[in-house]
């Protein structure tokens, strides 16, 4: 007599499922523990891009702290996509929040005349540091917090501007990969033009995110996810993703540790900050 | 005095102030006003892990601990300082930060106050400190060295604290030991969103803490922290679940609430009646340990090794 057999699943690439509606919970009390308890800024500025992700942070502030204390800040550069204007335009009528448009072409070309020779990375990122520079400003303004709107997979794969896209206090997204960060999206009623275009940092004409990295949002979180978790690189390959991209990620993951950090600080006495004064943020 | 038959629980779940420990005394003063109010006084209360300071402090430890004696009196003033407090004795639990002349540890001490009197019965120091992750707690904290079970006016009770309860064998030691019902102060900070309704790791607390009741016919009283600090959100879920395993009462993850029971002391003999597992492990640990390691009996079979 031979039994049944029930073979073992093959292993398989992880599905990032995430319980939006839990998450969403979470991430409005985050907010308000940080803005309204910690701070007593009851209020949120935004840098809106058109994208997914502060689309997301923008839902999630205006469900924390009431839509007319959410300002949203588009920052076009001559050369950004009509699209990202009309695009953040959804969010905010869908919202019903304050906005405002503040072109950065002056201040950008401002400097960059003096640099005629900059390539394109240089000329990004002086548009990245230049936003921050704004939404700093309206957060004076205002009295309003700037509110980060990295994911997780960026800040990895260090696929963002040091010290200008990662700057503001309070980030609620920085924990989800951009997987995590679309299936919020959809919960929280995103408009949908909004959460299916293809990701782009519109620094440069056609850019998308998928063609900078080299690969697809939905493979790289698979594998971030994997080698988050401390799993060797042949067990990622074993889950079906090929060498190449395992390869990819890992390089991405290994050559922007820095800039997951604080500056590094000469160390050169028994109370250095951070290293032997320790204290929490918000203590 | 023979132990009381039943007794009425309170369960303090709140977000204390970072490093306030005024502010978070006033916050328990004005929570204690509340209970001591109530129709039929509350025999017991419990405060989580860490409350009077928050959990995550790193060096300022030092700053903000406390020595038993001294928050034992606090304590005592700041109940007794409320209407109706002095109706009956109440026996407090509380989680803190312990400065024990100059060594520091992650504490819950278990206080009898009475009319004009109090009493620390018993101190815990948290034995498993969380030192993986986010948590670095051995950096600045020493370890505790005994689990014990001591005698109470409700019976023999244990504390556990946080990482001390996630360890199966802490548990049926304490039981072991006697303990009749196990109180677990506790500082959680909530990950894992992948299930659905509630958090991973708050899931893994509701099982832990039912399979110890049913395993060994005990209560289990758990509290937790709320609140966030610096983005790590504490995830409350304070629960009371009876020796059959059955939740009585339980928390939101979020937000501070107070939770109330009224727990018969008698429905421990009915459930080891029922599902004697305790019994058999009495019997059948010395088999267990004894081809490995004779000397490892000592003291965990009290009626084997003395």
């Amino acid at each position: 007599m031979s039994l049944p057999v029930i073979e073992a699943p093959a292993l398989r690439a992880p599905a990032l499922h995430i319980d939006a509606a839990l998450a969403t919970e979470w991430l409005i009390a985050f907010l308000r523990d940080e803005l309204v308890e910690r701070r007593n800024i009851p209020r949120a500025v935004i840098a809106l891009s058109g994208g997914v992700d502060s689309a997301v942070v923008a839902f999630l502030c205006a469900r924390a702290l009431g839509p007319e204390n959410v300002h949203c800040i588009r920052m076009p550069y001559r050369t950004s996509s009509p699209d990202s204007l009309v695009d953040a335009q959804t969010v905010i009528d869908a919202l019903g929040c304050p906005s405002r448009t503040i072109e950065i072409s002056a201040a950008v070309d401002g400097y960059l005349q003096f640099e005629p020779e900059a390539g394109p990375r240089r000329r990004g990122n002086v548009m990245a540091r230049t936003r921050m520079i704004v939404l700093f400003d309206q957060s004076a303004k205002l009295g309003a917090l700037p509110v980060g709107t990295g994911n997780k997979t960026e800040r990895m794969m260090g696929y963002f501007t040091w010290h200008a896209d990662d700057s503001p206090p309070v980030n609620p997204i920085g924990d989800l990969f951009k997987t995590q960060v679309w299936q919020l999206a959809k919960h929280l009623g995103v408009p949908e033009r909004v959460i299916g275009k293809p990701p782009s940092a519109d620094l440069e004409a056609d850019q998308t995110d998928e063609t900078d990295l080299g690969i697809t949002y939905l493979q790289a979180d698979r594998i971030l996810s994997l080698m988050l978790e401390g799993f060797p690189d042949p067990k990622i390959v074993a889950r079906g993703f090929s060498e190449h991209e395992v390869r990819l990620v890992r390089a991405r993951v290994e050559s922007t540790h820095w800039k997951r950090h604080l500056p590094t600080t000469a160390m050169l006495s028994n109370t250095a900050i951070n290293e032997f004064y320790l204290r929490p943020v918000d203590y | 005095m023979p132990p009381l038959p039943s007794l009425k629980v309170a369960v303090i779940q709140f977000k204390p102030s970072k490093g306030d420990v005024e502010a978070n005394l006033a916050t328990l003063g004005s929570v204690f006003a509340q209970l001591a109010n109530a129709e039929r006084p509350y025999d017991l209360i419990v405060a989580p892990e860490a409350a009077l300071t928050g959990y995550f402090l790193e060096g300022a430890v030092y700053e903000r601990a406390f020595e038993a004696e001294t928050l034992a009196q606090r304590l005592a003033d700041l109940w007794r300082a409320q209407p109706g407090a002095g109706r009956a004795p109440v026996d407090l639990v509380l989680g803190f930060y312990e400065n024990a002349g100059g060594t520091y540890y992650n504490s819950a001490l278990y206080l009898q106050i009475e009319r004009t009197t109090h009493r620390i019965i018993h101190i815990h120091r948290k034995m498993f400190l969380a030192t993986y992750g986010v948590f670095d707690e051995e950096r600045f904290l020493s370890r505790g060295r005994r689990l014990q079970a001591f005698d109470t006016r409700f019976g023999r009770i244990a504390l556990l604290i946080c990482e001390d309860a996630w360890h199966a064998i802490s548990a049926t030691l304490a039981a072991m030991r006697g303990a009749r019902m196990l109180i677990v102060p506790s500082a959680s900070p909530g990950r894992g969103f992948a299930t659905g309704g509630e958090l991973e790791s708050v899931l893994h607390w509701r099982n832990v803490l039912r399979s110890y009741a049913v395993e060994h016919g005990i209560f289990v009283i758990y509290a937790g922290l709320a609140g966030f600090e610096g983005g790590k959100g504490f995830t409350g879920s304070s629960a009371v679940v009876d020796p059959f395993g059955e939740t009585l009462v339980t928390a939101p993850a979020l937000g501070a609430v107070v939770l109330s029971a009224e727990i018969d002391l008698s429905d421990i003999e009915v459930a080891r009646a029922r599902l004697p597992l305790l019994g058999d492990l009495h019997a059948v640990l010395p088999d267990l340990l004894s081809e490995d390691d004779p000397e490892a009996l000592a003291g965990v079979a009290p009626e084997i090794v003395l």
